[in-house]
């Protein structure tokens, strides 16, 4: 099919639309701003003239500002930007897989439970509610203590807690979509459900998912930074903003910076994604003009 | 039913008109630039008189009556020209002045009685609530007064009902319940915007009875907005056409109908089928076409000999059963079924098209569908094009769909609105895999053409199409499998008079060419008559009058069918005094209890192929 899509390139999408509305909305486009400022500073890291994150000195140990230590040091004399820059890869990607993880098993179980229903959509729902009923950070937790303190785990127990979020979302949606006539007339033509749902259903279903994921993973970002607070998510020496914090509270009043930053950066970008998010669920609602 | 006739020019006329609008233009803002959308707009609504604004989509004619109401959301639009409401000029009030006299002076009722009722009040607290607030009355006064507007509007037992709430009240009568509200403080003037389009045309003759009733009770104003000539004829005294935002004609409502000028009221008028013209004859007519420049009037053809009775028919339904079970109670236990197509029987030959007409809830769609499985009956035999359909399963149902295919109501929901039109037409195509890409490309393109669109729309996506041309893309998709019938389900009812008009005639030379078979669904009778070959009249999921389209109309013998036919507006100026006096009555409901066994039926051969249900329901 996409070929035909391909062959002219003057199709105006529905999404093309969708876009412009983005570029109107000034809180959108600073959301938009801090999660790209972020975002680049954490995959361009090896590549930055800034100090080993995990060089020690005995000789620089909780500093203020210094010119070698543009926003200080920590309490074994590391670099803090040097740890921030790194530190924003562990929280982006934090955020940004444990989402994909959940949204990529998900939006399938929902679309196929709210699709096909019977007992297979029973079973779904139920154990999706049973799951939504317990916090989503008490879920993590749990879960992360469960499979062992790490990165990689606690990025699996975020998706795993956010994963009834998306199932239930989907499944919504798909029930609105199913209703559609122009569902029923793709059965009319003799498409099979396996078709109909990747070409009729997804589609259409996908708006308010992205909007969610975009909020979600301001979610998942915190939930990291909680685990590792707790010791449950990045292991020292590597640095996590969540770790950062943790350790930074023994020093609250001596060497206040290696609490700031960290902190400053976790808000900056949850504002961040929840601008963008705002911002994408009123450029994708057809209702608003 | 009886027709009576009383005088309809009211008997006073004071002087002064009771709404004068002079030099009306209404232009909204969207995306920073201004779209006038009503140009220099001027009328006068006279006491005790009824002007009706008739236009299609787009014409402005919701626009100035809301203009008029000062409803008009005041950031994006902007409003111009004089309105005056017995003498005193409104562009001059503030916002609270102007809602006093809203609702008092003049009101409104809307085309949705589903969405402008409250549904967590009773319908006697929204009503009587205002009664307090804007007359002053007391509780009991107002509960009195709401019971007297209540039966003024003609609903049954009204003191009982006064404490249901909306969902309790079927279409027809929560509209009477809005025009009881509306009634509420005697409005010199009542504005009713498109009041009984999303209603069944029984009930809408009782809501229009009812209006015209009111309005010699009341010597009230009325400003009625329609789409629909045959409305108009029957409840207005003089008529205003509007066209893209500018009137064009305005004259008594006999003028316009028998010497309109300007070429678009002669379009809009060829457009509208009016019941009865066909007469004796046999075959489906196409609509006459009226060239928009010169407002001349191009002969229409009728479709001659698509159809050969002596083959065996293509379609053949016996004894159809599809219920809905009704779950209640905690557990989710059954509760009852609802008996939406219970033991319908008919044949459809090769390019024939039978209609299939009835009022919401019938069971005309479920009918449709059923023969498609698109629902699963519980009973009976299809038989299509040497397919046993009841019986298919898988891979062979999906190829039995190349058979037959569907154009559904809505042309703005049945396609995906993801997929560009081409990729849409040709899909069914690539589905059953007919060829490769490249000849589903040329397909596609073949079927635009076909279809009256042009091969290079087909990468853009439908939002980009009006409601007509999307429509003829859906038809265009229909059509790529090379099916033997279509199953048509309200497929024009969505669309303006003259959209629908080429829409069908679209359907018309399709079956001339192709030997097309069309169920066509649909509650329009006029539409009806105009291109089927044969009717099937139902009612509560049964077929009740069945017949060659001639004897039907020509000779209705089930009492269903005679209340149908009546109800239909004629676009005839000449009725404009017509009662129908029709029982005030809803629908009825095809929920029956657990157990319940659907009687034996007999009937009657008439003539020929036209067969009546002897019981009469």
């Amino acid at each position: 099919m996409t070929t035909l899509d391909a062959s002219r390139g003057t199709a105006k999408r529905p999404s093309s639309r969708a876009w412009r509305k983005l570029a109107a909305n000034k809180a959108a486009l600073v959301g938009l701003g801090i999660v790209a400022t972020f975002a680049i500073l954490a995959l361009l890291a090896p590549l930055l003239p800034i100090a080993d994150p995990i060089q020690t000195s005995w000789t620089a140990i909780r500093k203020p500002p210094t010119w070698a230590h543009p926003i200080g040091t920590d309490e074994l004399g590391r670099d803090i930007l040097a740890r921030m820059i790194w530190g924003a890869r562990a929280s982006l990607s934090a955020g940004l897989f444990s989402v994909m993880l959940a949204v990529s098993i998900g939006v399938p179980l929902g679309i196929v439970s709210g699709y096909l229903g019977g007992w297979l959509d029973i079973v779904v729902s139920r154990i999706t509610e049973a799951f939504l009923a317990m916090p989503f950070l008490i879920t993590a937790i749990a879960l992360a203590a469960f499979l062992g303190p790490s990165l990689i785990n606690s990025m699996i127990a975020i998706a795993l807690s956010a994963l009834p979020i998306f199932i239930r979302l989907t499944r919504g949606q798909v029930l609105a979509v199913k209703a559609e006539e122009y569902v029923e007339g793709a059965r009319a033509i003799g498409l099979g459900p396996v078709a109909i749902m990747a070409r009729y259903v997804f589609p259409n279903v996908l708006p308010p998912i992205l909007v969610q994921a975009t909020l979600t993973i301001a979610t998942a970002i915190i939930a990291e930074a909680s685990l590792s607070f707790l010791g449950l998510g990045q292991q020292p020496p590597a640095a996590s903003w969540g770790s950062m914090l943790n350790v930074a509270k023994n020093f609250l009043t001596q060497a206040p910076w290696m609490a700031v930053w960290p902190g400053g950066a976790i808000f900056l970008v949850v504002v961040g994604f929840n601008l963008l998010g705002d911002g994408l669920r009123d450029a994708l609602d057809p209702r608003a003009a | 039913m009886t027709v009576s006739k009383s005088d309809p020019t009211p008997d006073s006329r004071p002087a002064g008109p009771v709404l004068a609008v002079e030099g009306l233009s209404v232009s909204f803002l969207t995306d920073g630039r201004r779209a006038t959308v009503v140009r220099d707009v001027s009328f006068e609504v006279a006491p005790g008189e009824t002007l009706a604004i008739v236009g299609e989509s787009g014409s402005g004619k919701s626009v100035t009556s809301l203009a008029v109401m000062g409803l008009l959301p005041p950031r994006v639009s902007r409003v111009e020209g004089r309105i005056r409401l017995m003498g005193r000029d409104l562009s001059s009030l503030s916002q609270t002045e102007m809602s006093a006299i809203r609702g008092r002076d003049m009101a409104m009722i809307f085309q949705e009685p589903m969405t402008s009722l409250n549904p967590v009040f009773t319908i006697g607290r929204q009503i009587s609530e205002s009664l307090v607030r804007h007359l002053g009355l007391t509780r009991s006064a107002a509960r009195a007064e709401t019971v007297r507007l209540l039966e003024k509007v003609r609903i049954p037992n009204a003191a009982a009902r006064f404490d249901e709430y909306p969902h309790q009240f079927s279409g027809g009568m929560r509209q009477r319940v809005m025009i009881a509200m509306a009634l509420a403080s005697k409005p010199k003037l009542l504005i009713a915007d498109e009041p009984t389009t999303a209603l069944d045309v029984t009930i809408q003759g009782q809501i229009l009875d009812l209006i015209k009733q009111l309005q010699e009770e009341e010597n009230m104003s009325v400003l009625f907005i329609t789409h629909d000539m045959g409305v108009v004829a029957e409840v207005a005294d003089r008529t205003m056409v509007m066209y893209r935002g500018d009137v064009v004609e305005t004259g008594t409502t006999r003028d316009v109908f028998h010497h309109g000028r300007h070429p678009y009221t002669r379009a809009l008028l060829s457009a509208v089928p009016c019941l009865g013209e066909m007469g004796e004859t046999t075959d489906p007519e196409r609509f006459a076409v009226v060239d928009m420049e010169t407002g001349e009037r191009l002969p229409a053809a009728p479709v001659v000999g698509t159809v050969d009775r002596g083959e065996p028919p293509v379609l053949s339904v016996r004894d159809l059963v599809t219920r809905f079970d009704v779950r209640g109670g905690v557990f989710g236990r059954r509760t009852g079924a609802i008996h939406a197509v219970e033991g319908v029987s008919f044949d459809l030959h090769q390019g024939e098209t039978l209609a299939l007409v009835g009022e919401s809830g019938c069971g005309k769609s479920t009918t449709g569908r059923s023969i498609m499985r698109l629902v699963e009956p519980v009973s009976g035999s299809v038989e299509l094009d040497g397919f046993d359909v009841l019986d298919l399963g898988g891979s062979d149902l999906r190829r039995m769909r190349r058979s037959i295919q569907m154009i559904f109501q809505d042309p703005f929901a049945s396609l995906n609105p993801r997929m560009t039109v081409g990729a849409s037409v040709a899909e069914p195509f690539t589905t059953h895999r007919l060829g490769s890409r490249a000849e589903a490309r040329d397909k596609a393109a073949d079927l635009l053409e076909r279809v009256g669109l042009s091969a290079d729309m087909s990468s853009r996506y439908p939002h980009e199409f009006s409601g007509g041309q999307r429509q003829r893309i859906a038809i265009a998709r229909a059509l790529a499998l090379d099916p033997k019938v279509i199953v048509a389900d309200e497929s024009v009812s969505a669309l303006d008079v003259s959209i629908k008009a080429q829409v069908c005639n679209l359907l018309m030379d399709l079956q001339e060419s192709l030997k097309i078979a069309f169920l066509f669904i649909s509650h329009d009778m006029a539409v009806v008559e105009r291109v089927s070959h044969r009717v099937a009249v139902m009612y509560l999921g049964e077929i009740v009058e069945i017949g060659p389209r001639a004897a039907l109309f020509g000779n209705p013998q089930h009492p269903y069918t005679k209340k149908l036919i009546a109800a239909v507006p004629v676009p005839d100026p000449a009725r404009r005094g017509i009662r129908r006096n029709l029982d005030v009555e809803e629908l009825k409901s095809p929920v029956r209890p657990l157990g319940y066994r659907p009687p034996e039926r007999r009937y009657r051969t008439v003539s020929p192929g036209h067969v009546v249900m002897e019981d009469t329901l």
